[in-house]
């Protein structure tokens, strides 16, 4: 079992003939990912590799079936490409590109209350079930399928991080989702934790958040209302000097908000184990799920 | 992206957000030229990207034109140091001279995206002149916040919100709302992530004027704004910070000793953070990248090793689709190229980490391997302890 993504998901690229688009839609195919159809505005018609290649997301979804988009367009026209798959009845969105203007995203971010379709990201590594289905740009290869652990992380490379202690530890995942270092993005933690608590397959938890807004804080109060499940929480950017952008859009902390110090207080008040040294993620994983 | 207060009150001009008759100048001369034209009293304001201006020294109020020149030549070529600019300060080389106004009433006015609701908010206060945050601690119910949906935009129902919410007399209403329904305009259509007037005066004759100008822009939405990138000033930049943007590499420069280099920003953030445990100092955040590459890795040594007090380096690598001997030969390559002046711990996990601990061993450089993260920090911390 698992969340979200699973080997029965049929996958479209949006951007498919890009290098990136390429490059990451092969990674994804050769992991065992069922990608089933591209979108390209213009190359209708054509194939990249087996894979036949659409003008539209509506013509692509009608044509395979495809369930799930994975985006690898340039920001300008990112906040388009996702609306074009929520209108042609996607299920799942999830939108790799980093740098889409906050703009488009609340614009976006509207839409999409009014709408069942999930959007992951944008500026995320994306999401995958080990050994079932990889929609996006993290190495497979890190990855331990069959669980007991679910992973859902604000970053990119300190997931990979987090999921290589795991699988040395000897843990396994079920899913992991990374939901992107953007201020305004779609699927939260909460969303995560939710799927995780009803996924019997899960046993356990680790969520990795880093400074910056206050989702780890709501997460937090979210577990401890609601998760059965152990949780294992870490946040970077301790020593991250105030008002300034550290890397993700969202990771600044400004007028006091958004410090590392609050969401570690607010996720031991909640409960949780709050891993303070990286180094020892594995471990502390291993001793609190056992 | 910042920009100046003249040039935010540009922006104001052009969405008819009402602000006083002003010129700039980068001389003495010019400054004089402007007071004179626009009368006695003037402002003589330093034009710095950063907050607190007035009580480092660099805002002055001038009744005379000899009060005129004192204050042009004790603000110009300055070095303005604020709570925002840190303890070397910001050097003044251009100045805003804008006409004296009679103030009626002081009010706060700010317009920024909230995060967790994706809206628009306004926040609004009576207590305008005041440092907001200080009346957001001290007297939160004197802070008003309206959300507004990016969907139906700004209707009349959230101007009366706020203006009924700030206690406005009757006869100032009508300007009110046209103004505030201006600036939202603008901070949509010039994608901020920041518009803030503080204060906002009503004049002793009942005008509305933006008396000061603060505009942030989303970095991320500046391929659709020619005109903001026009206004980047280079003289607000650090020169490391700035050399890291030419490559594409995001670096901030920090007080400590341990320069490191981290692929992925999150990764990079914890990487820190792990330095400070093990009881040493990081001299920079620098993330190159997910998809870091041997020439990125080549400048990110270059950033580092222009900062003097770096007397280690730590290198923390996770290597995905990108594999590890790769990342090595990038590493031994750059580090030849540089000429390496202090020691470097290099940490490096994931695909093909034991092709690549092995080219960094046999690479003859003094590359210090660590076995994994706990330890790296641990060797770097005794090397510049």
């Amino acid at each position: 079992m698992s969340i979200l993504v699973n080997s029965a998901t049929r996958v479209l690229v949006q951007g498919i003939t890009g290098k990136e688009g390429q490059f990451h839609t092969r990674q994804c195919a050769e992991y065992g990912t069922k990608v089933v159809a591209g979108v390209t505005p213009g190359k209708g018609g054509q194939a990249m590799d087996d894979i036949p290649v659409f003008n539209t997301v509506q013509d692509a979804r009608n044509q395979t079936g495809a369930n799930a988009s994975m985006i690898l367009v340039p920001p300008p026209f990112a906040a388009d490409a996702i609306l074009e798959a929520v209108d042609a009845g996607i299920e799942l969105i999830v939108c790799i590109t980093e740098g889409v203007p906050v703009m488009d995203m609340l614009k976006v971010k509207n839409y999409l209350a009014t709408k069942t379709c999930r959007l992951i990201g944008p500026n995320c590594p994306g999401i995958i079930t080990p050994g079932e289905c990889k929609i996006g740009i993290m190495p497979g290869a890190i990855h331990t399928p069959g669980g007991p652990v679910g992973v859902v992380s604000r970053s990119g490379t300190l997931t990979y991080e987090v999921v290589h202690q795991l699988t040395a530890v000897g843990l396994g995942q079920t899913t992991c989702v990374g939901i992107g270092g953007d201020p305004v993005n779609g699927t939260g933690f909460i969303d995560c934790l939710s799927a995780f608590n009803d996924d019997p397959a899960t046993e356990a938890v680790v969520m990795v958040g880093e400074i910056g807004g206050s989702a780890e804080e709501e997460a937090s109060a979210w577990i401890k209302a609601n998760m059965k499940k152990p949780v294992v929480g870490f946040i970077a950017g301790l020593t991250a000097p105030p008002g300034r952008r550290m890397g993700h859009a969202g990771a600044i902390v400004s007028g006091g908000q958004g410090t590392a110090a609050a969401k570690i207080e607010a996720m031991q008040q909640a409960g949780l184990y709050v891993c303070e040294d990286l180094g020892s993620l594995g471990r502390l994983c291993k001793e609190a799920f056992s | 992206m910042k920009i100046h207060e003249y040039q935010a009150k540009e922006l104001f001009k052009k969405y008819k957000v009402p602000t006083l008759e002003n010129g700039v100048a980068t001389t003495v001369q010019g400054i004089e030229e402007h007071a004179a034209r626009l009368g006695y009293p003037v402002a003589v304001k330093a034009q710095i990207h950063a907050g607190g201006r007035g009580k480092g020294g660099g805002v002055k109020i001038a009744k005379t034109a000899e009060e005129v020149t004192a204050a042009a030549e004790a603000i110009l070529g300055m070095t303005l140091v604020t709570k925002q600019t840190g303890p070397e300060g910001r050097l003044v080389k251009t100045v805003l001279v804008e006409q004296g106004v009679a103030i009626k009433k002081e009010l706060y006015l700010s317009i920024i995206p909230d995060r967790a609701t994706a809206t628009i908010t306004i926040v609004a206060s009576q207590d305008g002149g005041m440092d907001i945050e200080d009346v957001a601690e001290k007297t939160p119910e004197r802070i008003i916040k309206v959300p507004i949906s990016t969907i139906t935009g700004i209707q009349g129902y959230h101007l009366r919100r706020v203006m009924f919410g700030l206690e406005l007399e009757k006869p100032v209403m009508k300007e009110f709302g046209a103004v505030l329904k201006n600036l939202y305009n603008l901070f949509v259509d010039y994608d901020c992530s920041m518009v803030e007037i503080n204060p906002l005066v009503i004049t002793a004759e009942d005008k509305i004027i933006a008396l000061d100008a603060k505009v942030d822009i989303d970095s991320n939405a500046l391929f659709r704004h020619p005109d903001v990138v026009a206004m980047h000033d280079p003289n607000e930049d650090d020169p490391i910070e700035a050399e890291a943007a030419k490559f594409n590499l995001n670096y901030i420069n920090l007080d400590g000793n341990v320069g490191n280099m981290v692929n992925g920003a999150g990764l990079a953030m914890a990487t820190m953070d792990i330095i400070k445990q093990a009881g040493a100092e990081p001299a920079n955040f620098l993330d190159v990248g997910g998809g870091a590459n041997a020439e990125m890795v080549e400048n990110g040594f270059r950033l580092i090793l222009s900062d003097d007090k770096v007397k280690g380096i730590l290198i923390n690598i996770f290597g995905g689709i990108l594999r590890c001997d790769i990342l090595a030969q990038g590493v031994v390559q750059a580090a030849k190229k540089v000429a390496l002046s202090v020691p470097v711990v290099v940490r490096m996990e994931g695909t093909n980490v034991e092709e690549g601990r092995r080219i960094l061993s046999e690479s003859g450089l003094k590359l210090i391997n660590a076995k994994d993260l706990s330890d790296a920090a641990k060797k770097v911390a005794e090397i510049v302890a």
